[in-house]
């Protein structure tokens, strides 16, 4: 069962208690000042984060540059701001949980059909998984995620989806669904929220944004025509 | 420590499409109203005015029109020994919050429903025998017929600017509507919208293998329309941005623009909101309701008494509201006994998704949320349930209520699931991919059921209620089988690939994937007080001065969308309020 280990290290999370997360990310944050200046140049604006530390920054960068790369089909997650729009997001009441039910007692044996019962809202997410991912590249390959190759950053995204990682502090889909989850939101959501830049997401599908007037195109069986809009009245 | 206001005639809890209907029938008859609603005030604007009302992160992903889960939620357990874990995220449904309810960002599919299911259970021993129905599946009949509700249906569908096609008006075959639907006194108010494209190719392929395609009923405006208290519509637009949205263009239903500006003329009317209402309060026999006490945005206690009080919540909030104030006997699926949580159903959806070549365009932003094709060929007892040996059916549609990428965005099976190869399938397959639903109907069963949770709490310090729900062997063979007519339509239109989503037998109720928020019964109509929490008028059996409204009322689920027959048996109840109770107050039925 590919689960198994997501499911202990979920137990393992819950057995343990929040006080072990201060040092994770202080010893992240040590590894980062470096990672962060090589990350840097491929940023398209001088964003500063609010919630993200420079550890954590470097590795959104890098994650979310090989979920929606930049290639062939135009420009990626990082050139689209999805960086931008998840720290901001993480600020927001969501970034909080407080758009949750968040009630004790917490279940972190729950079978999945009944989804979230952890206490880790977004922002414990973020901050826990990318301190434990960091920790196990850095065992593994002496290096946090943002310095693997791509190759290497592919293979791991890959687990961490699989949930065959043993991240200790968090089932490793968790840390990827939650990614992945918000790198989609950020390169197809409006601009308004950070991502979407040039409304990149939305050319590349073919969807046309705030237009919301078809009438004259209901029945017909063509190639919408015109380029997206967004609320701000930005054309892509 | 409460403070206690001035008596009211009537007090109505909620003001979603239930709350709205009852309280514009009540002050027609000329009583003093107080509608009180625990959400904020909202309406077409600003909540949703033009253009921040098209931002798919805000309304669908965060769900800013929705409850508030954080405040209160329910648990759900599969099985009655199970413990139940809070619904902590919304997902699988989606209960509204504030003026209007889930009124003001549902989609519109706005249906009747067949004669012979509101005496179901009546209806298959008499086809098929009493042993057809299996052990444990708790069906009833509703107490109502279908005549007896046809002129509020009319009505309903008048007040709500409905678009669509009629098939029969008094016996006359009048259009290409749904050949299966019951007899109408009237064609509907506003024809058909338009097909989409993929709705077109769904009507196509539907005729190829002999099924009768027809256009689905619309709360959403094929044309201008002004309804019977003189509000306005417009013509929807095919805007995209409908089921979980307010609408920009005047064009859906909902008790903020097809009700509330007629109530607001009425002096006898006053609506409060941040009101929670946290129960029914009762006299000291427990057989006469004093009123109510709610939680106004202070945080402050109030107790609102009246004469008469309406809870018209939403159906679990309206469950949740009976069994804290003690009205009727709790339902215990040990013994069978008890009314208030008894049958508790939903909505059995499977979906097909047809991925087609560059030259088909389906353009899956176009659409609105009522509009669309549909064949009722195996819905309801339309087909021979005698060798299938299941109870129910479903309609199949293409319901293209305007899908946007970040949710919207389906991709063929063996697509990657990120990195290059996704961009390049998510290009290849957006614009270029349909959907098409069996909206299946879902029967009641002796251990589905609401009742209170013995853990969990509410922001105001009570308890949460409590769902005990999965699907049975009954569910699993109505889906697969009729999934598999629908099959049928999805390859007549020869797509590149088609992806089947359909529940495998054992398959539990998934708490994590949309699936409609058509949640029924709990505290059901009926013609016997020992099975059914509310008699044929909706007016509890044990305090007569309760009138229970909503789809907490349907003993079991259906193929189509509850919001329609909601509708109607508001104004079925509201007339027998207003031309019998109020003459005479007592139960309108002897038990
Ligand atoms: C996205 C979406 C799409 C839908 N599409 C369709 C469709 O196409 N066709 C269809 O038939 N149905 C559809 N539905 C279902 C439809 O919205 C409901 O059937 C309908 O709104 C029910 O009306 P109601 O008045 O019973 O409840 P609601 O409209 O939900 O109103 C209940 C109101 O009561 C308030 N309330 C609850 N508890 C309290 C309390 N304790 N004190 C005070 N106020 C309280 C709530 O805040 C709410 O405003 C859809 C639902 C959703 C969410
Ligand atoms: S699709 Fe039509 S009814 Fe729905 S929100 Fe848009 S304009 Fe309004």
């Amino acid at each position: 069962m590919p689960d198994d280990k997501a499911f202990n290290g979920r137990r393992d999370f819950l057995r343990k208690t929040l006080a072990v997360i201060p040092a994770i990310t202080v010893a992240g944050y040590g590894v980062a000042t470096t990672v962060a200046s090589q990350a840097a140049p491929t940023l398209q604006n001088p964003y500063r984060p609010r919630f993200f530390t420079a550890a954590e920054w470097a590795f959104v960068n890098a994650a979310v540059a090989r979920l929606i790369p930049s290639d062939a089909n135009g420009p990626g997650a990082v050139e689209a701001g999805v960086p931008e729009f998840i720290d901001r997001q993480l600020e927001t009441a969501y970034g909080h949980g407080n758009l949750w039910y968040m009630q004790a007692p917490f279940s972190a044996d729950a079978a999945p059909e009944f989804g979230h019962q952890l206490k880790l809202v977004p922002r414990d997410i973020y901050r826990i998984g990318i301190a434990a991912l960091d920790r196990w590249c850095q065992s593994q390959h002496g290096k946090v995620f943002a310095e693997l190759e791509p190759a290497g950053q592919d293979d791991l995204l890959r687990q961490l989806e699989g949930g065959h990682l043993d991240l200790q502090d968090l089932p490793s889909t968790l840390l990827f669904s939650q990614l992945w989850q918000n790198t989609r939101e950020g390169f197809f959501a409006d601009p308004i929220h950070g991502g979407n830049r040039g409304l990149v997401g939305w050319k590349l599908v073919g969807f046309p944004g705030a237009r919301a007037d078809f009438m004259d195109w209901v029945d017909r069986n063509e190639k919408y025509p015109f380029p997206p809009v967004s609320i701000s009245g930005e054309r892509g | 420590m409460a403070t206690t206001l001035k008596p009211v005639n009537a007090v109505v809890v909620g003001f979603g499409w239930a709350g709205a209907i009852l309280a514009k029938e009540l002050t027609e008859a000329g009583l003093q109203v107080v509608a009180l609603e625990r959400g904020p005030h909202q309406d077409t604007y600003p909540d949703g005015a033009y253009p921040n009302t098209l931002d798919e992160l805000t309304y669908n992903s965060r769900g800013k029109l929705f409850q508030d889960l954080s405040k209160s939620t329910v648990t759900i357990r599969h099985g009655i020994d199970g413990t139940a874990l809070p619904y902590r995220q919304l997902s699988a449904f989606l209960p509204g919050n504030g003026v209007g309810g889930a009124g003001l960002h549902w989609s519109g599919v706005h249906f009747r429903i067949m004669p012979e299911e509101l005496r179901l259970r009546s209806h298959y021993e008499e086809r098929y025998g009493k042993g057809f129905i299996p052990e444990g599946m708790t069906i009833q009949d509703y107490g109502v017929s279908y005549e007896e509700l046809e002129p509020h249906f009319d009505f309903a569908e008048k007040v709500f600017g409905t678009s669509g096609s009629a098939y029969k008006v008094k016996g006359q075959v009048v259009g290409d509507g749904n050949p299966f639907a019951p007899d109408r006194s009237d064609n509907f108010p506003l024809p058909a919208l338009k097909d989409v494209h993929s709705a077109h190719l769904f009507r196509k392929a539907a005729e190829e293998v002999g099924m009768h395609p027809y256009a689905m009923p619309a709360a959403n405006a094929s044309g201008p329309w002004t309804n019977p208290y003189g509000v306005q519509m417009g013509p929807c637009n095919f805007c995209g941005f409908c089921s979980g949205y307010a609408c920009y263009m005047y064009s859906k239903a909902s008790p903020n623009l097809n009700i509330l500006p007629a109530l607001k003329q009425s002096e006898l009317f006053e609506l409060r909101v941040n009101s929670n209402v946290l129960r029914v309060n009762l006299d000291s026999d427990g057989k006469r309701a004093t009123g109510v006490t709610y939680v106004d945005a202070q945080g402050r206690e109030i107790v609102q008494p009246a004469d008469l009080v309406i809870v018209s919540a939403f159906q679990f909030h309206n469950v949740h509201l009976m069994l804290l104030s003690g009205i009727g006997k709790p339902y215990d699926p040990r013994t069978g006994e008890g009314v208030v949580g008894k049958n508790f159903a939903y909505q059995n959806m499977a979906t097909i998704k047809a991925f087609f070549d560059r030259d088909v365009h389906t353009n899956p932003f176009i659409g609105t949320g009522g509009g669309g094709v549909a064949v009722d060929d195996f819905n309801s007892d339309n087909f021979d349930h005698g060798p299938l040996g299941f109870v129910g059916g479903s309609p199949f549609w293409v319901n293209q209520a305007g899908s946007k990428p970040i949710r919207g965005l389906t991709l063929p099976p063996g697509a990657p699931s990120w990195g290059s190869g996704w961009k390049q399938a998510a290009k290849d397959a957006y614009t270029h991919t349909l959907s098409m639903d069996a909206h299946g109907s879902n029967m009641s069963y002796r251990d589905n059921y609401l009742d209170l949770d013995p853990t969990y709490k509410d922001a105001y310090g009570q308890p949460l209620l409590r769902m005990t729900f999965d699907w049975k062997e009954n569910e699993y063979k109505m889906t697969r089988y009729v999934t598999e007519q629908m099959r049928k339509i999805a390859e007549a239109m020869n797509p590149k690939t088609i992806a089947v989503h359909v529940k495998n037998f054992g398959d539990h109720f998934n708490t994590r994937a949309y699936q409609t928020t058509h949640l029924l019964g709990g505290a059901i109509m009926g013609s016997d007080p020992k099975t059914s929490a509310v008699n044929r008028y909706l007016q509890s059996w044990d305090v007569h001065n309760v009138f229970v409204i909503g789809a907490s009322a349907f003993p079991q689920g259906t193929g189509y969308n509850p919001t329609g027959l909601v509708a109607a048996l508001a104004y079925w109840s509201a007339k027998a309020i207003r031309e019998q109770y109020l003459k005479n107050p007592g139960p309108l039925v002897q038990a």
